[in-house]
């Protein structure tokens, strides 16, 4: 059978992981993948998109929000309210119906995904427990690539391992864990914390040298001995931190200490706004911006990389896997609570919130998350996230976009925020403006290459055939809020703003190497403590809908 | 994993004709128990190893009844003409209902809400006549929780509201809540405090150290009675044994005992729910709960009975936005307790199709509400003859989930687990039923995805 071709024909190229930066070039598509022009000139596409005085950049990636599984599913059944004022999805032909507010269905996720241009996306918080309720959602999440993080920063036997000082249980036990629940990478969450919350009332950890209880181990041993592991296992991403302490006034000292913590190891940094904040004792006159000294910190250590958070303002729905943070929050704004503490693993609060732009700690979080994007000197160590829908939702990335590359946009809005803000944080001094090109990086080419994901996040041949067109605009908002055209895995699913064709989307996780012989220590452990039966908790490859393994990185 | 390709090993030394499936898992009751051994002799099963009575019913009682897999108008008919008809029946009716899906796995209840979705039609859930309450107080105040076994390993403190699972759950006891030794809990039961409230001395009371004798229809006072002590709100005695049927001493004792335990536990049952007060009920609960967090560590639960009513209320509420009694009359989901469950939507006489996926509303709705039912046509999917499927159109019967069938269940803390069927059935899954149903809506309305 002939090769089926698409061509993309004379579209401006940015696509920073190849070094093209704005160039007039035709691609070339054929089974799902960018493939070399054919050599034989009288070779015709069977299909042409037009392309000239459009932009085309590889499909968006957001690699941390939460979209699917335990925590996500709660927060929508906790919240109709939010949903009957929201828009409403319309079931059509070819596509379901769903509902929106701050935490989508799962088919209105994926249509809103790709009908934005993002093409992939990563749920950050998955309970082990929880994994095989992630696949089921994730089968429902249409039109995107997926996968998820496994929480295991208040894992009981990661725990243990740290205590008993042996590394190379710890890291046969990642692998295992990875293994079973068909994840893709490592998640701490408020390391120790979450299992000092399960055991005192108003339980936590302050700092990074408190002993969790039981286990007699620190916070910072749980990040060190996990990032090793990650780096020993040549996991595709980093350990991926929920640092200790967030959203505390003074918060900074934890976060910038944590980072020194991973000296020697790779490590990613979430949500970093929630975590750069000076002042004390939740003191509301002290609060203020740390970004400067840990944007210093991180632009002079490669190391490190961090998405951002941005909160905007508005409505939407905090949810965690920091059950104390849960707590927290929900005695600061009063709403309705959800709590649920997962056996030997994870905890996790949810609570509905709003962002105030008069609110001088809100405004503060606002200008803090940009001063993030703005301090971070390479673009591909900084990545745009809200932490859906913790900052704000998904679907604001086309605002916080025009928020980077306009200027007088930004100082606008901070006008109108509490008028301390301009004290507390830079935000007024800083001019800088983002290019397309950084644009393409902090939205697609960064986080591929955060991700290890070969082939994501740029349009170079044997990459996946998972491209964004958009019609230039002065008004970066109204460019990135609708692409022309979104095509997947190498077909047309989006053509000016309507869904034509729907797909399930492919679920990418690890298959590590790890010693097999260390599982019946696991299994010794595992069947002592859990409530269910060892030989039901693996997500066995039948909830894997369209499994694509990411290999080992090398580095 | 290799470990679920190796579920089922014969033992060399038994008899060659037996087959066993091991942590095979029970759907009778929202235990979901996954460790029962299950032995199985010419496609029946003949042990059920650590199954409670209840379990054992189940596993050992069940046999496939000698009847058509599809009856149209009450007369034997292919499989495919019954699809054929029920396809019809959808997506003729101007309000076409579907109810049930809590003794069905998820694949068949996704497939279930996609049908809702194409034909504009309602899907509701048995969570609407038993924990719907609960659901509704868990939308006002939320609720502080953890899954089974977070209280084998820390739950000091148990308290059962409303709630006989010593009938109801009889594993309950000793798998998860009052006899396990847990992690911070060595010595077990020794170790627990078991507390039961209810307006009778139930077979559960035996269990209980303390057995607190309310009112009936009282719940709601008692609730508010300890979240007032709770606060150190001064009450009067008077009032308080009035209202509650308690001497106030024994709530200030019981209240002691909770704000001094490590990790209280409350499981609630629909003794709480189905009685007078229903959500405010669970909600005084829930807000209990929440209040006790200010003291120590307190969780609660619903003990839900059916065996993957959880896993309805998860896949309902992932795919529309709302747990149950969504309505997509207007092309979008939308959620009304009251008026889009369908125990009110029948009884208010407002359907005019329908589909029951394993229930039995025809035995257990109000008498308007089967009048109504028996007044539509429309498909019912069971296991076994039922006066549901006596009246309806099309009736199916169904393999069994968890015997004949595989799939997902959730626990009644949200756990998913497999399934592990052990049998053949000659008549099709609901999942199949469904999917062959959804095929036909699909041609029919005319979606091309």
């Amino acid at each position: 059978m002939p090769i089926e071709y698409t061509k993309i024909s004379g579209g401006t190229l940015y696509d920073p992981a190849n070094g093209i930066d704005g160039q007039v070039r035709d691609l070339w598509i054929a089974d799902g993948k960018i493939v070399e022009a054919p050599t034989d000139p009288t070779v015709r596409p069977n299909r042409t998109i037009d392309a000239s005085g459009l932009v085309v950049m590889p499909g968006g990636i957001d690699m941390h929000c939460h979209i699917a599984g335990p925590k996500v599913n709660v927060a929508r059944k906790m919240r109709p309210e939010d949903k009957r004022k929201g828009e409403q999805i319309h079931r059509t032909n070819i596509t379901h119906s769903g509902t929106m507010g701050s935490v989508p269905s799962t088919f209105a996720t994926g249509y809103k995904y790709i009908g934005m241009g993002y093409t992939t996306a990563f749920d950050a918080a998955i309970p082990p427990l929880g994994a095989r309720h992630a696949h089921e959602e994730f089968e429902d999440t249409p039109c995107i690539d997926k996968g998820f993080y496994v929480l295991m920063g208040n894992n009981h036997y990661v725990m243990q391992s740290l205590q008993r000082n042996e590394p190379a249980r710890l890291k046969a036990f990642i692998g295992w864990l990875l293994a079973s629940t068909k994840g893709f990478g490592a998640k701490l969450v408020n390391p120790g914390g979450v299992e000092v919350w399960k055991s005192h009332q108003a339980g936590n950890v302050d700092d990074l040298h408190q002993k969790v209880d039981h286990f007699g181990i620190t916070p910072l041993q749980i990040i060190q001995g996990v990032a090793q592991a990650v780096d020993e296992l040549q996991l595709p991403h980093s350990v991926h931190i929920h640092c200790n302490n967030l959203g505390m006034p003074g918060n900074w000292t934890t976060t910038l200490e944590t980072m020194k913590a991973l000296e020697g190891h790779r490590g990613h940094i979430t949500h970093a706004q929630f975590h750069s904040y000076g002042g004390g004792d939740a003191d509301e006159n002290t609060f203020n911006s740390k970004v400067a000294p840990l944007a210093d910190y991180v632009n002079s250590h490669p190391n490190l990389t961090i998405d951002v958070g941005q909160v905007l303002f508005g409505e939407t729905t905090s949810m965690t896997g920091d059950g104390p943070l849960g707590y927290y929050l929900s005695k600061v704004y009063g709403g309705k609570w959800f709590s649920g503490d997962t056996e030997m693993e994870s905890g996790c609060g949810i609570t509905p919130i709003k962002y105030k732009n008069k609110s001088l700690v809100h405004a503060l979080q606002w200008a803090i998350g940009l001063e993030w994007y703005l301090l971070v000197e390479d673009p591909w160590r900084v990545v745009m996230s809200t932490d859906h829908p913790n900052g704000g939702s998904f679907l604001a990335y086309p605002q916080i976009i025009r928020l980077l590359m306009d200027r007088t946009y930004r100082q606008d809005i901070l006008k109108e925020c509490h008028p301390l803000v301009r004290e507390r944080s830079q935000l007024a001094d800083l001019n800088r403006e983002y290019t397309l090109n950084e644009i393409a990086i902090i939205t697609r080419a960064g986080p591929a290459r955060i991700l290890n994901l070969k082939n994501k996040g740029h349009l170079g041949v044997g990459a996946d055939a998972d491209v964004t067109i958009y019609t230039p605009h002065e008004n970066k908002e109204t460019m990135f809020e609708l692409p022309r055209t979104v095509i997947k895995s190498g077909r047309i699913l989006v053509d000016q703003g309507e869904i034509r064709e729907v797909l399930t989307g492919k679920t990418m996780h690890v298959t590590p190497d790890y010693d097999q012989e260390m599982e019946q220590g696991i299994q010794d452990w595992f069947e002592k403590y859990y409530s269910i039966r060892w030989r039901n908790y693996p997500v066995d490859l039948s909830y894997v809908h369209q499994s694509e393994v990411v290999p080992m990185a090398r580095f | 994993m290799s470990a679920q390709a190796t579920a089922a090993v014969a033992d060399p030394k038994a008899d060659e004709s037996l087959k066993v499936i091991q942590d095979a898992t029970c759907t009778f009751c929202g235990c979901v128990c996954d460790d029962i051994d299950l032995t199985v002799k010419d496609n029946h099963i003949v042990e059920a190893k650590r199954a409670c009575v209840l379990g054992k019913a189940w596993f050992l009682n069940h046999k496939t009844e000698d009847r058509p897999s599809c009856l149209v108008d009450g007369q034997p008919a292919p499989l495919e003409a019954g699809y054929d008809r029920a396809a019809q029946i959808l997506v003729n009716g101007k309000y076409p209902i579907i109810y049930g899906l809590s003794d069905s796995p998820c694949e068949a209840q996704r497939v279930a809400v996609s049908i809702a979705d194409w034909v504009n039609g309602t899907i509701d859930t048995t969570t609407s006549v038993c924990h719907g309450p609960s659901g509704m107080a868990f939308q006002g105040v939320g609720e502080v929780t953890c899954s089974l076994g977070e209280v084998i390993n820390r739950g000091d403190m148990i308290i059962f509201w409303g709630s006989n699972p010593a009938e109801s759950h009889p594993r309950h006891f000793t798998k998860y809540s009052l006899m396990p030794k847990g992690m911070f809990l060595p010595n077990g039961r020794k170790d627990r405090t078991c507390v039961l409230v209810d307006v009778r001395k139930t077979k559960s009371a035996k269990a209980a150290d303390i057995f607190v004798q309310i009112k009936p229809r009282a719940d709601f006072e008692g609730l508010w009675t300890l979240r007032a002590l709770a606060k150190g709100v001064d009450l009067d005695p008077v009032i308080v044994k009035r209202d509650t049927g308690v001497e106030l001493s024994l709530w200030q004792d019981l209240m002691a005992r909770m704000k001094a335990c490590k990790f209280g536990v409350i499981f609630f049952g629909m003794g709480l729910t189905m009685t007078r007060g229903k959500h405010a009920n669970s909600e005084a609960l829930l807000a209990l709960t929440r209040d006790m967090n200010a003291f120590t560590r307190f969780v609660a639960k619903p003990n839900r009975g059916h065996g993957n009513v959880t896993g309805a209320d998860n896949v309902v509420s992932w795919r529309t936005g709302y747990p149950f009694g969504v309505n997509h009359s207007r092309g979008y989901p939308r959620f009304n307790p009251g008026e889009y469950t369908t125990s009110d939507t029948l009884a208010n006489g407002e359907a005019d199709s329908g589909m029951t996926i394993a229930c039995d509303p025809m035995a257990n709705f109000s008498e308007p509400a089967r009048r109504h039912l028996a007044s539509i046509p429309y498909i019912a999917l069971d296991t076994k003859e039922t006066p549901t499927t006596r009246a309806a159109a099309v009736a199916f019967t169904v393999a069994t989930y968890g015997i004949h069938t595989g799939g997902t269940v959730y626990r009644m803390d949200d756990v998913p687990i497999p399934l592990r069927p052990s049998c053949e059935s000659p008549n099709p899954s609901d999942f199949e039923v469904l999917s062959q149903i959804e095929r036909r809506v699909k041609k029919l309305v005319g979606i091309t995805s």
